[in-house]
């Protein structure tokens, strides 16, 4: 099911690409990934549950969440949600063993790259990361896993908040363009090197201003090892959406809200006809709005607070364009066998806790899960970083300064990795750690333009839908302060 | 709690109204009530009508400077601005639209209201695009000039 026409979006016609799927041959188009080829096919079961063999699709359509494993050309494990689509290609699912590759794999030897800086991260604030580094006279590495840079901000068809500054009034997906611009500049000026359908998977070595990153690269599902070494790393990884527990949930047709606005706005396939929107906080607010746009039905938001999470703005264009939302609701079970076929929601009382005889019965054939982020902080864990639960940034974060510098020297983070935000703030945390990585190589002495980017960030924080962020930044900046030798 | 934090909805007595005078010449309302960190509408207005105290309080609109041109109405990425003109008992609305299909002046179409009811039929004046944003005109009766705020093609 491709999307024909929309009001913002232009999906041109596109060379067609010939694959097979168990067999079966199929088509897709020049820009899919394997994942988005097969939706539009109508195969939203890509993987069986290790332990109860029930179907399963993807839940994130960014590389996280691992439900979207199948073998193409004879290599198990490849995470078909990011992996673009060739012609010819052999897809097909696992068994409960992936199985060994009878296919040729990992045959080179390691490629070293040396850099002054590594960008974890090709979203909004890694992208700004690098540009200020770069721009600063430091040499940059930027590593992204999805085939195009720009994070989120490819799928984001709405025009952002903010100031002038933060490119107010400009719709996401031209805030990536227009940053993607800036980094391609740069890079044809020899100051960056960018790698997509890159993988940083770890840290292997670390020493006063010497990291040693292990980078895969794929090609052609054949992977590349990459020796990363850098004076400084940026870690800017972004976040997962998050799952919540009912009957049901890891169905085909229950994504996350994230997912379902990369596969229509980024791929331009439809994830069904129907949809449940559980959340209404700005996500489940827009990506609603969105599903409208592509030709798509809402059949409703249900949200388990009492008031509605996201702007008001956001909630009444929804509203004047007849969707209800139901807030003190929620999704109690999702019906259907080997697919989603709709859904009960039930109202919620002052505890939070079920009324019986609220129970609702409605047919949809998609579920769009946007109950908030959890920072993706792996890579930082594994790197060794100070990390503390903070529940105002969503979960464990690396404990970092103003600077953005975590527990371990010359190595930063920032956007939703170092606590779940907004796109503008994420931008302003990459130059800020980009600008201060490039101080503290002695690339720079910019100080007064570190203290510019701080005011702004304070701005933005500064209303009643900061406070969250506002409250983790404190939290975070003061455990830092925290007397702990620097590693 | 406000109502509309729970449903979505402004009724009228969330809003500054324009008097009668300032509504027959026309104005742009702003259903944008929170205070979120957002400013473009300040800059969008060519004669300063739009005043914020910082970039977090909600905009205010100085009915008697504003002329009613919409230029705002494009440009807000909230899509919270509307500008409602009275001429007698008709009223022209001019609001946001971001979908499909794009109707032709001339054309009629269901005016809706906050919570989507088609509450009457209404012509379309003038489509200015902005962006991927039309700026769509459209008259109705001047009763229903306080609840029109969207359009069905
Ligand atoms: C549906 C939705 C709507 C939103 N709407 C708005 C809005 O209106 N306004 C606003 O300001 N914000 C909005 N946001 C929030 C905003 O998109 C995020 O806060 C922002 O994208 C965070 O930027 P980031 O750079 O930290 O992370 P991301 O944009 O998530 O980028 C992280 C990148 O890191 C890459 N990566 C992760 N791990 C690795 C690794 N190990 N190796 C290589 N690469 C890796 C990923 O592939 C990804 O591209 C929205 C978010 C969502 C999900
Ligand atoms: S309608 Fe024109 S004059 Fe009035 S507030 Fe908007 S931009 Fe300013
Ligand atoms: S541009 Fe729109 S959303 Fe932003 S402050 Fe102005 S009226 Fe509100």
């Amino acid at each position: 099911m491709r999307i024909q026409s929309h009001p913002i979006l232009d999906f041109q016609q596109r060379k067609k690409l010939a694959f097979s799927f168990n067999a079966q041959p199929l088509v897709g188009e020049q820009g899919d990934t394997i994942a988005s080829a097969l939706h539009a096919a109508g195969i939203t079961t890509l993987t069986h549950s290790v332990r109860y063999d029930s179907p399963r699709g993807f839940f994130c359509g960014i590389g996280k969440c691992s439900s979207c494993l199948m073998r193409v050309n004879g290599i198990p494990n490849v995470r078909t949600c990011i992996a673009p689509l060739h012609e010819g290609i052999r897809v097909e699912t696992q068994g409960t063993y992936a199985g060994l590759p009878d296919a040729e794999f990992q045959t080179h030897s390691k490629t070293t790259i040396r850099v002054d800086v590594l960008v974890v991260g090709a979203g909004p604030a890694g992208l700004c990361a690098a540009v200020e580094a770069a721009s600063q006279g430091a040499t940059v590495l930027l590593v992204d896993e999805n085939p195009s840079v720009g994070g989120q901000l490819i799928k984001q068809t709405h025009k952002f908040f903010g100031s002038k500054k933060e490119r107010a009034g400009t719709r996401g997906i031209h805030i990536a363009t227009e940053l993607e611009g800036e980094l391609r500049g740069l890079e044809q000026q020899g100051h960056v090197r960018v790698m997509t359908e890159a993988t940083v998977i770890g840290c292997y070595e670390r020493r006063a201003e010497h990291h040693r990153f292990g980078v895969v690269q794929r090609e052609q599902y054949t992977s590349y090892l990459y020796d990363v070494q850098c004076r400084a790393a940026i870690i800017a990884c972004g976040a997962m959406e998050n799952m919540v527990l009912f009957p049901g949930n890891d169905l085909p047709g229950v994504y996350g809200a994230g997912a379902v606005q990369t596969l229509m706005n980024v791929y331009g396939v439809k994830p069904g006809n129907r949809v449940l929107m559980v959340g209404a906080g700005n996500v489940g607010l827009i990506v609603s709005y969105q599903l409208l746009q592509a030709g798509i039905a809402v059949d409703r938001v249900v949200e388990a607070a009492p008031i509605i999470g996201g702007y008001h703005v956001h909630a009444a264009k929804l509203r004047r364009c007849g969707v209800p939302i139901h807030t003190s609701h929620s999704i109690k079970e999702v019906l259907g066998d080997d697919k989603v076929q709709g859904a009960v929601v039930v109202a919620l009382d002052e505890h939070w806790r079920p009324k019986p005889g609220s129970e609702e019965r409605i047919t949809c054939d998609t579920i769009c899960l946007a109950v908030g982020l959890t920072p993706s902080t792996r890579l930082l864990a594994q790197i060794g970083a100070h990390q503390s639960f903070i529940p105002e940034a969503g979960g464990t974060v690396a404990v970092h300064d103003q600077h953005m510098q975590t527990s371990i020297k010359g190595v930063y983070v920032a956007g939703d990795a170092s606590g779940i935000e907004e796109a503008s703030t994420a931008m302003i945390e990459g130059k800020i750690a980009g600008l201060a990585a490039a101080v503290s190589l002695g690339r720079t002495k910019n100080q007064k333009l570190l203290s510019q980017y701080h005011r702004d960030l304070e701005q933005l924080r500064a209303g009643p839908f900061g406070e969250k962020p506002r409250i983790a930044k404190t939290k975070i900046t003061q455990l830092a302060e925290v007397p702990h030798a620097r590693v | 709690m406000r109502a509309y934090e729970r449903t979505g909805v402004l009724s009228p007595t969330d809003l500054v109204l324009p008097t009668k005078q300032q509504l027959e010449k026309g104005v742009a309302i702003l259903e944008c009530v929170q205070e979120i960190p957002c400013n473009p509408c300040v800059d969008a207005c060519p004669v300063h009508a739009i005043s914020m105290k910082d970039i977090n309080a909600p905009p205010v609109n100085d009915y008697e400077k504003c002329t009613g041109c919409a230029k705002c109405v494009g440009v807000c990425p909230g899509l919270a601005i509307f500008v409602v003109k009275q001429q007698g008992t008709k009223a022209l609305i001019t609001l946001p639209y971001e979908f499909l299909p794009v109707p032709s002046p001339g054309d009629v179409v269901q005016a809706l209201d906050r919570v989507g009811a088609a509450r009457q039929q209404a012509t379309v004046k003038k489509v200015v695009k902005r962006g991927k944003t039309m700026v769509i005109t459209v008259e109705v009766d001047a009763a229903v000039a306080m609840d029109i705020r969207n359009i069905r093609v």
